[in-house]
């Protein structure tokens, strides 16, 4: 069974249904990615599995726990963690303090974990007592995938993660990504950056009008021609 | 010098004691505005109560104003999380305004509440005159004004490390800052909203035991000061616990500065309308510089 689950999830904002069915997997050991044009419910899908959007229909589950429409900080608890797009840090507290608020429901770990996480990103250990709001793109986005590793968590979601950084930033986040995979901890990518994604995960999902257009693995997917035309930038 | 002493001892000192007092309220206005992003108006009525509370304790236990301050403290800050359990929490997911005015209806509860517990007259923590404290060169400084200001910076040390070492503390100026990502990053944010009336309700009953002792304690000692309360928030940047504490020690020694008769033989602005000096700068404040002094929200 796969670690994360979801099956028919149909919901939306203000009555507005913006999924209309969508299965997503992920298992323990995969880099998952979401891909799709503007307004295919990647986001929104992302948020469903973590409790911001309220789902009408089916379900979600985490290691065959039903979680459909849980609070989001029970299911930081239950081992999720979410990097939102923007507003992914706490602009006025330092960067320690940001990581030591991703460790609040897990404190006696906060010290081995942080020097995880600065092992994963130095540059955050040279910024740590900085604010936040004073860092590059780049680095927030670091700090942001910092405060949600904290928790030590299985499972990591990650909204548009490379969204506006440069290039070579955009490399080195990818890059972090897969290392943090190889330590066992499930990925799950919504990427804008379509092709540079598949490059590093394993399977991926096409979203179109709220539904599940195209599953297969990462190659697959690069491989098919009607996808590269629409999805991939030709 | 005996002009520039007569300045500091009977009004620069006194407009110190007062800051304070303002200070202790306008901080636990900011921080509930910070977390829960609703202006109280029932503050005011929190300060009376605790005020209250410590009179019970000198009037049948005999005990000194000072000695009661920590258990009214104490009987605040619950009145503060019941308070928001009853009336406030409902509320939580509705717009802010339904729980402003809900909050001028404890307001009037609380104040109803404490006319039928304590009756409506004018009480005195102690009687009597104590003489002013001699210091040097004809500086004089009352004995109450050296405890009030004694106690607020303690309590604002105090508060200094909640807010930048303790952990609880810590999730407040995160759930400050952003309550979404509080949440996503898995605080749990019911419990930062406790903490904040915990230490809301206990700073205003320090601010009502205060000014009971400054002045007279009457039911609705806590609401007349809500209007400098509200200055002081909005000059430090409401939601920024401290500028708070410099607005309400700004608008305190303005407004007793301003009783001094810096023109001709009259005070500048007549006592009585002490509390126009805080309106004044509220609303030039709200006009030129709404986020205030330490850029906070713009309530």
């Amino acid at each position: 069974m796969a670690l994360l689950e979801a099956k028919g999830m149909v919901g939306g904002y203000g009555g507005m249904d913006i999924l209309n069915g969508v299965d997503l997997a992920v298992d323990a050991h995969e880099v998952v990615v979401i891909i799709g044009a503007n307004g295919a419910g990647k986001s929104t899908a992302m948020k469903a599995l973590f409790g911001l959007v309220a789902l009408r229909a089916g379900q979600v589950s985490l290691g065959g726990k039903d979680i459909t429409n849980a609070a989001p900080n029970d299911l930081v608890a239950l081992g999720m963690g979410f990097v939102p797009q923007e507003r992914n840090v706490f602009r006025t507290m330092t960067v320690r303090e940001n990581l030591e608020m991703g460790a609040f429901l897990k404190p006696a770990a906060q010290t081995r974990v942080m020097e995880q996480v600065f092992g994963l990103f130095p540059v955050l250990k040279e910024k740590a007592d900085q604010p936040a709001g004073e860092l590059s793109g780049g680095q927030r986005q670091m700090v942001a995938v910092g405060r949600a590793l904290m928790t030590e968590p299985k499972l990591l979601m990650l909204d548009e993660p490379t969204a506006g950084l440069s290039p070579l930033m955009m490399e080195q986040i990818f890059e972090r990504i897969v290392a943090i995979n190889k330590e066992g901890i499930g990925i799950l990518l919504v990427e804008q950056n379509a092709r540079q994604a598949l490059a590093v995960a394993h399977r991926g999902y096409v979203l179109a009008t709220g539904r599940n257009r195209f599953t297969g693995t990462a190659e697959a997917l690069l491989g098919n021609p009607e996808i590269g035309q629409s999805f991939l930038g030709g | 010098m005996e002009a520039l002493a007569d300045f500091v001892n009977l009004y620069f000192l006194p407009g110190v004691a007062v800051g304070c007092i303002y200070a202790l309220g306008a901080v636990g206005i900011s921080l509930i505005f910070a977390i829960l992003r609703f202006a109280h108006f029932a503050h005011g009525d929190v300060m009376t109560f605790g005020a209250y509370v410590a009179y019970s304790l000198v009037a049948s236990l005999g005990w000194s104003v000072y000695l009661a301050l920590p258990i009214a403290i104490i009987a605040a800050a619950f009145l503060g999380v019941a308070v928001d359990r009853l009336a406030y929490k409902p509320f939580r997911k509705s717009p802010g305004i339904i729980v402003v005015i809900a909050s001028f209806g404890v307001m009037l509860v609380v104040r109803s509440l404490i006319q039928l517990i304590w009756g409506v007259d004018v009480l005195n923590y102690e009687t009597g005159i104590r003489k002013p404290i001699e210091l040097f060169g004809g500086f004089r400084i009352a004995q109450k004004h050296i405890i009030i200001i004694l106690v607020s910076v303690i309590i604002a040390a105090g508060l200094h490390w909640f807010l930048s070492r303790s952990r609880m503390g810590k999730a407040m100026r995160a759930m400050s800052d952003d309550a979404d990502l509080a949440r996503i990053s898995g605080i749990d944010t019911e419990r930062v909203v406790r903490w904040t009336w915990l230490i809301g309700g206990g700073l205003a009953a320090a601010a009502g035991v205060f000014a009971g002792i400054n002045s007279k304690l009457h039911p609705s000692v806590g609401w007349d000061l809500l209007l400098p309360l509200f200055a002081a928030a909005i000059l430090g940047g409401i939601g920024k616990p401290y500028g708070a504490i410099v607005g309400g020690l700004a608008i305190g020694i303005a407004q007793e500065v301003a009783t001094y008769p810096w023109i001709a033989d009259m005070p500048l602005v007549p006592p009585a309308y002490k509390n126009a000096v805080a309106f004044f700068v509220m609303v030039c404040m709200l006009i030129w510089r709404p986020t205030g002094l330490f850029r906070g929200r713009v309530l």
